[in-house]
């Protein structure tokens, strides 16, 4: 027995050795230690790669004749492709000027789907979206900058421009009885488009900014009529889309052109006509001039194009990988559960917070990693794979292909730290696993691929983790254009990072959740 | 056979587990079928929906607690050690296996039916009110009626299926969490890929091959020539699956140190 003072152990560690960036590196030990989750990720990676590329090269078009060459298709201002199909009477105008016309009729026709097969059934009528009116153009080159004013068949007046960008004016629509007036004037590189109802009282209707246009433009009246669209659903879960044809007449007097103007007869183009294999127009338009009133006929649309695959397309992989993820992310804290592990990752830092986040942390980097590293190589080269095999996609800025790519892979990230916190909430890897799909991957194979109604399809995609999809839509919904702008179509109810704030709201949530339950319960 | 047999229902009968996970199937399946008979509706004019697929639909989900339950027979064994027990006192592990298949195959069958009764039951009920009407061109959901009766025997026979798809797969992978990964990608993954391809060939043949798509042909009553399938060779490619999954999973658990 020995007395006197002891002296109490100190360890000769120095303090502080429990901060969070050790935590985090005890985290990333222990991730990459384990083979099967290395592996695991890289083949979540790999699997957004093959199934990818697979489908791509699973896509094959043809557009048929003896060339098989399909059509260019013409490419905006903005560099997004469009459709730029209408009928143009106009001349050139060098330097300021504008038009000023009065529209007193529009009408038009459609065609419904057949009752006895064989028979046309065309009917009168006007799609809510068809154009009729004045516009500035640079030249007749399809794709060019425009600017528009106009009257639609159920949109009211219009000002429209570089064909994404789109102001209302005031509604209603014109007949000889209650006829309206437009102008459209330029003034530099800015065209403002006005109208009236009496033609001595001006509303402004909006400015547009058509950078780099020429000193010399076409000045004029133009139709155009979108097809009629109707949607019908298929069996097997699936949607038919129809597109027919539909044409509008308008008919313009009182016009009257200011500037230096080019003399003579006007121009009229019909430009963008599609053309049949002996080069007669298909479905042509028209212009009869008498006594200084011109009626016109257009078919077609100015508008961004919808049609065509998207670079998303290539994405085909990235429910498959999001299980795979899911799966290491749920075992990640599973396992020190079933392992015992878990007591001594809270012994030895006892703020049991700090040590989910840490994980939270480190799940989300590696899957991050891999996802950019899936995403990144799939998406181009599986783009490139589609338009080899003479696939149309629809052209995005770089921009767009990068939010695109790192969007997924921020997906992946957030999702597999919602699945971490539910393995946390459950302790158990196959509640965890299951809710963790049926959260995130069921809705958007309900919603995307199902007989589920659109409607329903679209609340899915706004209610549940699942809405964090919409960062991989590329094109966006135009509310100027008719579209079948469904789920089953690529088109998400929320916009991308609306969507994707859905998602990071619920992996908060959980992981709150999944700390707090974890500070309270016994290990 | 018997001691085994008797073994493996003592085991999964005494796991808290699978009372939920049956309840669960019955549940998610009517209650899921139930939601798509009252959303859909059926105009005077007629409609192209099936109504027998549409009372069945909620197969699709309950499908996932089958599948649950399935996974857990074999990795809840793996996860607590218990397996070595398991292997010790029945040295025959094929045979092992094969029990657990049976005992599942019974509960499966059991749940299963009152599940797909339930639907059918839910779908008489709620679908004439929709429009579903003789008038309309659709007879009233009956299981005197041939299509339905095998679309209905079809449902709890694709179920058992699905269980034994599940057991090869966890036989194999020994892992609950891993197994259930797997079981749905290849249920739901793989029946959404044949609509991400556009290539026509390609997606008939996906279609095909799909355990899910082909097996769900077998409750289809309307509009048979359309698919790529018949019912029970759609039927048969999900046994060709379960079949292959459970010889995978039992030469892997015989070859294999547990």
């Amino acid at each position: 027995m020995s007395s006197g003072t002891v002296t109490p152990y100190r360890s000769g560690l120095r303090t502080g050795r429990d901060g969070f960036a050790q935590l985090v590196r005890a985290e990333w030990t222990k991730f990459r230690t384990v083979r099967g989750w290395l592996i695991g990720m890289m083949v979540a990676a790999l699997v957004i790669v093959l199934l990818g590329l697979l489908s791509a090269s699973g896509s094959q078009t043809s557009c048929g004749g003896p060339s098989d060459v399909c059509p260019a298709v013409p490419v905006g201002p903005g560099g997004e492709a469009v459709e730029d199909k209408f009928y143009f009477v106009h001349r050139s105008l060098a330097g300021d000027g504008g038009i000023t016309v009065r529209m007193t009729s529009m009408t038009g026709q459609i065609r419904l789907p057949d009752i006895t097969p064989g028979t046309r059934r065309v009917v009168p009528g006007v799609e809510p979206w068809a154009k009729a009116g004045v516009m500035i153009k640079d030249g007749t080159r399809q794709g060019s900058a425009y600017a528009a004013t106009m009257i639609t068949g159920g949109h009211g007046v219009r000002m429209q421009h570089d064909f994404t960008e789109d102001v209302a004016g005031r509604p209603g629509g014109v007949s000889a009885a209650s006829p309206r007036w437009l102008r459209l004037t330029r003034s530099g590189e800015e065209l403002t488009g006005y109208e009236s109802a009496d033609g001595a009282h001006w509303t402004k209707v909006g400015t547009a900014r058509l950078a780099g246009l020429p000193a010399t433009v076409q000045v004029g009246l133009f139709v155009a009529s979108p097809g009629d669209l109707t949607v019908k659903q298929t069996d097997l879960g699936g949607s038919t889309v129809q597109n027919r044809f539909a044409e509008a007449t308008a008919a313009f007097d009182q016009v009257s052109l200011e500037g230096k103007v080019s003399g003579g007869a006007w121009s009229r183009d019909d430009i963008g006509v599609t053309r049949e294999p002996d080069g007669s127009p298909h479905h042509p338009g028209g212009v009869v001039e008498s006594g200084g009133t011109f009626t016109v006929t257009g078919v077609g649309d100015i508008a961004p194009l919808a049609d065509g695959q998207t670079i998303e397309s290539t994405l085909t992989g990235v429910l498959t990988g999001l299980i795979v993820v899911i799966v290491v992310a749920v075992m990640f804290i599973t396992s020190e559960h079933r392992r015992g592990l878990i007591r001594t990752s809270l012994l030895a830092s006892p703020r049991r917070g700090r040590v989910l986040a840490a994980k939270a942390v480190v799940i989300a980097a590696v899957t991050f990693v891999a996802g950019l590293a899936g995403a990144g190589v799939v998406v181009p080269l599986g783009t490139w794979i589609l338009r080899a095999g003479g696939n149309y996609v629809l052209p995005v800025s770089l921009l767009t292909e990068s939010r695109v790519v790192v969007g997924v892979a921020a997906l992946l990230a957030v999702a597999a730290v919602f699945a971490l916190a539910l393995g946390a909430l459950f302790r158990r890897s196959a509640a965890a696993v299951t809710a963790a799909i049926a959260a995130i991957v069921l809705p958007h194979i309900l919603a995307t691929a199902s007989v589920l109604p659109a409607g329903a399809a679209q609340w899915l995609l706004r209610l549940t983790p699942a809405a964090g999809f919409a960062i991989q839509q590329s094109i966006p919904e135009y509310p100027q254009v008719i579209g079948h702008y469904v789920p089953q179509a690529g088109y998400y109810p929320l916009a991308p990072w609306a969507g994707f704030a859905v998602l990071c709201g619920y992996a908060v949530l959980a992981l709150g959740l999944a700390v707090f339950m974890l500070r309270r319960r016994d290990v | 056979m018997r001691r085994e047999l008797r073994a493996e229902w003592t085991k999964l009968r005494t796991v808290a587990d699978t009372g939920r996970l049956l309840l669960a199937v019955i549940a998610l399946t009517v209650a899921s079928s139930a939601a798509a008979a009252a959303t859909v509706s059926c105009p005077a004019a007629g409609c192209d929906h099936d109504p027998a697929k549409i009372s069945l639909i909620g197969v699709q989900v309950g499908q996932a607690a089958v599948a649950v339950l399935a996974v857990l027979a074999i990795t809840g064994e793996y996860g607590t050690g218990m397996i070595r027990t398991t292997l010790a006192a029945m040295p025959r592990r094929g045979t092992v296996l094969a029990a657990k298949a049976t005992v599942l195959t019974g509960l499966t069958l059991a749940a299963g039916a009152v599940a797909v009764l339930g639907s059918v039951l839910a779908g008489w009920l709620i679908l004439p009110g929709n429009g579903f009407t003789p008038a309309h061109g659709h007879p009233f959901l009956s299981l005197s009626d041939g299509p339905t009766l095998r679309a209905a025997v079809g449902s709890v026979l694709y179920l058992v299926l699905i269980a034994l798809l599940s057991l090869g797969v966890a036989a194999a992978v020994r892992d609950s969490a891993t197994a259930i990964g797997v079981v749905f990608v290849l249920l739901y993954v793989f029946s959404i890929l044949p609509f991400m391809i556009s290539d026509p060939d390609w997606q008939r043949l996906l279609w095909q091959i799909s355990p899910m798509n082909a097996g769900l042909a077998v409750q289809a009553t309307t509009n048979l020539s359309s698919l790529p399938l018949s019912p029970w060779a759609g039927l048969g490619v999900l046994a060709a699956w379960a079949a292959a999954a459970l010889l995978g999973g039992g030469s892997l658990l015989r070859v294999r140190d547990a």
